[in-house]
């Protein structure tokens, strides 16, 4: 598959990996924001290649891991309405509640469907005109584009019986908590692609003049992830903080305008609660009072379903990076996919569920 | 997050008043929403997240960077052959 | 590379890798309760480690017995000296009709290769349907045309069958359980515990088609493809194999949860370790494409006419030659080896050099956006 292929080439990797080797003179610390770089990483087996070079941590990049808990109580709550259809994507659905996933929901006669996009979820609203139908609509900036178009096209068709509920949250702030904080062990990141492809690299530019920090947008490949270390490592011996852009067969500095656009007018940011880590200001994307009419908190007045955030744990400790999930000392014994006690192990993207999967060989269990 | 494929748009019809393009991604074709690519034309390729493209892949660029990349590469195997460190086991 | 650490509950928190470990233990766990495991959920039919449990926790120590402990896909027991194979699978597929196939081809096949699993050659099937109130006639007239189709191509008959009905809203349109009766062939010793370090895992041939085929029809997911459910029987394949070499171990189908699950059954059964070569594993393009728009893993993605062999390694080259002659088997790979490390962990060779685990999944592969 072109464009995909290429940046999978062994040999090229290698090379990338034994320069990375030569160039550094210290294992720096290295952070990908990005649930699905990490994802590449693991399965490639990257920290392998790079050994001691650079120290590879990984961040709060998984809105699945992130989504608050009281906002799965919310879609549950929903989900068990008898008049209710909920839509989501795949990854959502075994994310643990306060007492159920949406599986278990699924099983007790719930109506839960997995879609690829949001224009099926639409699809559905207009073929089921008797049902409820709310869509999950989860991510980050990369999915809010997608999101907000279905808010218009829902509009635009008079849907009345098509709801979102929606989490969004937004990375720049996540970083500027994560630099902001004392513990923080990270010297550079690869910032996540597909976002910067949406919103562009500002954002990103800020922090590094911020914090004085390099960052590098990066692709999801083995071969862009490792370039885009090579980048950062280089940056980093040479005693420099810049913005670079590796990705640059899909990110410009100026973004994806007509995306941004929609989003602009659908949705609006305000302080977000993340899961496992708190509340960090201006985080979070909501729907615009205009569109009350779609957004599903406001449909179903879920004001009242809180939830009770489980005291300081070690999740909030590996999103931010300053643990690795084999810290953790119920990684793998008490905690596993099956039986997951926390967010990062249940999602295939999160930083406990990547090492179970992939790494713990490694590890002695 | 955000899994985005590289596709080829075959085909750009209009749907539900939505402009459309008709995806191929290694053999299989999917429906694609253009709105936000509206450069794009038939034989580009477009990086394509939920059903949405979010860019064109702009294939000079790729070009040029692949080219530095695959010379990183074709050095690395030729010290490898004149018996230098091989690169990774 | 993670450090190397014992996550015994007795460790002393001091001894974790980082100098700056947790002081207190209870104050590093994660207080998310864990979800109440009450009832039947869709992942425990999925062939993952959801299903293995459901077999520990309730099959097993209610019905256990020395042939069905073995959790063969078979049981092979004798009557007056004969041995038989016997064997039973329900078939729930949605949707009933799909590119390549429909329930019916799939409930005759399914059997017959589990017969064939076993060396058996397929003697007679049973079929009993559980059909919904309301279910088109033409509908099951069109499944029945086909499980006839199959089975007279396979050179077998229906002997026996039952119907029942149930009320609309139960069933989905239609189930189908065939049960089916085989001969063992002589000197033919087959099990997921016979693997030995050293043997050749073999597949034959292209992982992915029939999961990929079902999915895009799948409402919500549905995309175009010209891939085609490979549904088949496999027991002309198998005899082929047999003929050639007498050392087999092993034979197993990928069917639900996918080449991930079976190679896992067998290393965990066998207590060996297996190491898979990522580049040896033959994929189609369109499966592939399927797979990545969609975040899935062919490892994990069901087949419904393909087989693995684990074979003494002298006789990989013969095994190989003699699946790739036959047209079931044209396409057949040695995709790795059985090693006597890492038991029962399934690792695979990346194409950068690197390792990872190939896990069982918990439950069904789910499509993703992350």
């Amino acid at each position: 598959m072109k464009y995909l292929d290429e940046y999978r080439d062994a040999r090229i990797a290698r090379a990338l990996a034994a320069e990375i080797r030569r160039r550094s003179n210290r294992p720096w610390v290295l952070m990908e924001i990005c649930g699905g770089q990490t994802h590449t990483l693991m399965r490639y087996g990257i920290d392998e290649l790079l050994g001691d070079s650079v120290d590879l941590v990984h961040g709060p990049g998984c809105p699945v891991c992130v989504t608050p808990l009281e906002i799965i109580d919310r879609a549950i709550h929903l989900a068990r309405r008898p008049d209710v259809t909920l839509v989501s994507y795949g990854d959502m659905l075994r994310v643990p509640g306060s007492d159920a996933d949406l599986f278990h929901v699924k099983a007790e006669g719930g109506d839960v469907r997995i879609v690829y996009s949001p224009t099926d979820a639409i699809n559905l609203a207009r073929t089921l005109p008797d049902r409820k139908v709310v869509f999950f609509a989860i991510g980050f900036e990369t999915t809010a584009p997608a999101h907000a178009m279905a808010v218009l096209q829902a509009e635009r068709l008079g849907l009345k019986n098509f709801s979102l509920l929606v989490s969004h949250v937004l990375v720049p702030p996540a970083i500027r908590t994560l630099l902001a904080s004392p513990k923080n062990r990270v010297q550079g990141f690869i910032a996540p692609g597909h976002v910067c492809t949406v919103v562009g690299c500002r954002d990103y530019e800020d922090l590094v003049h911020e914090f004085h920090v390099p960052i590098v947008v990066g692709g999801f490949e083995p071969v862009d992830l490792l370039e885009a270390i090579r980048m950062l490592v280089i940056q980093l011996e040479e005693g420099r903080a810049e913005l670079e852009n590796q990705y640059v067969r899909s990110v410009q500095y100026e973004g994806n305008r007509p995306a941004q656009a929609a989003v602009a007018r659908v949705f609006e940011s305000a302080d977000r609660k993340w899961r496992g880590i708190g509340s960090i200001p201006e985080s979070g994307l909501f729907l615009k009072p205009s569109y009350a009419a779609f957004d599903a908190e406001r449909v179903f007045e879920l004001d009242d379903i809180c939830a009770q955030e489980p005291a300081e744990c070690i999740s909030a400790e590996v999103l931010l990076g300053h643990k690795k999930p084999t810290d953790c000392t119920a990684f793998g014994t008490r905690c596993t996919p099956e039986k997951p006690l926390g967010a990062p192990m249940v999602s295939s993207e999160g930083a406990c569920a990547a090492y179970y999967q992939y790494k713990r060989h490694l590890v002695a269990l | 997050m955000c899994l985005a494929i590289p596709g080829k748009v075959a085909h750009i019809e209009e749907k539900d008043g939505i402009r459309t393009g008709r995806i191929q991604f290694g053999g299989i074709t999917r429906l694609a929403c253009l709105d936000f690519v509206p450069e794009a034309k038939e034989g580009d390729y477009v990086m394509v997240h939920v059903g949405f493209a979010i860019s064109v892949v702009d294939h000079v660029e790729a070009e040029r960077t692949y080219a530095l990349l695959e010379s990183m590469g074709v050095l690395a195997d030729e010290l490898e052959a004149n018996g230098a460190a091989p690169a990774e086991s | 590379m993670p450090p190397i650490i014992n996550t015994n509950a007795t460790s002393s928190p001091s001894e974790s890798a980082n100098g700056d470990g947790p002081k207190d233990l209870k104050a590093f766990s994660c207080s998310v309760p864990l979800p109440a495991r009450d009832r039947i959920l869709l992942g425990h039919g999925s062939g993952g480690k959801l299903s293995a449990d459901l077999l520990q926790e309730v099959f097993l120590p209610a019905l256990g017995n020395p042939v069905l402990d073995r959790l063969e896909d078979q049981a092979v027991v004798a009557v007056n000296g004969v041995r038989l194979a016997v064997t039973t699978d329900s078939f729930v597929v949605k949707p009933l009709f799909f590119r390549g196939g429909d329930i019916g081809s799939l409930a005759v096949h399914g059997t017959i290769n589990d017969l064939a699993m076993g060396g058996a050659a397929p003697l007679w099937l049973s079929a009993a349907f559980i059909l919904e109130e309301g279910l088109p006639m033409e509908t099951l007239k069109r499944v029945v045309a086909s499980m006839h189709q199959a089975a007279a191509k396979a050179g077998i008959q229906i002997i026996t069958g039952d119907t029942k009905v149930v009320e609309k809203g139960s069933a989905d349109g239609l189930f189908v359980n065939t049960t089916g009766i085989g001969s063992v062939r002589d000197g033919v010793s087959l099990s997921a515990s016979q693997a030995q370090p050293g043997d050749a895992i073999i597949v034959s041939g292209y992982l992915g088609d029939h999961g990929i085929a079902i999915l895009a029809e799948r409402e919500g997911l549905e995309f175009e493809t010209q891939v085609n459910s490979d549904t088949a029987a496999l027991h002309t394949l198998v005899a082929s194999l047999l003929d050639a070499t007498h050392e087999i171990h092993c034979l197993r189908d990928p069917t639900r949860g996918g080449l991930s699950s079976t190679l896992n059954e067998i290393a965990a059964s066998s207590r060996v370790g297996m190491e898979l070569k990522e580049t040896a594993i033959p994929v189609r393009e369109e499966v592939r494409g399927a797979c990545e728009m969609l975040g899935l893993d062919p490892l994990y993605v069901a087949n419904e006419g393909k087989l693995v062999a684990i074979v003494s390694s002298t006789a990989a080259q013969e095994a190989l030659r003699a699946l790739q002659s036959h047209p079931l088997g044209k396409d057949a790979a040695i995709i790795g080896r059985v090693t006597a490390e890492h038991a029962p962990m399934v690792v695979m060779r990346t194409p950068l050099g690197t390792s990872r685990i190939v896990d069982m999944l918990a439950g069904d592969q789910l499509p993703r956006i992350c």
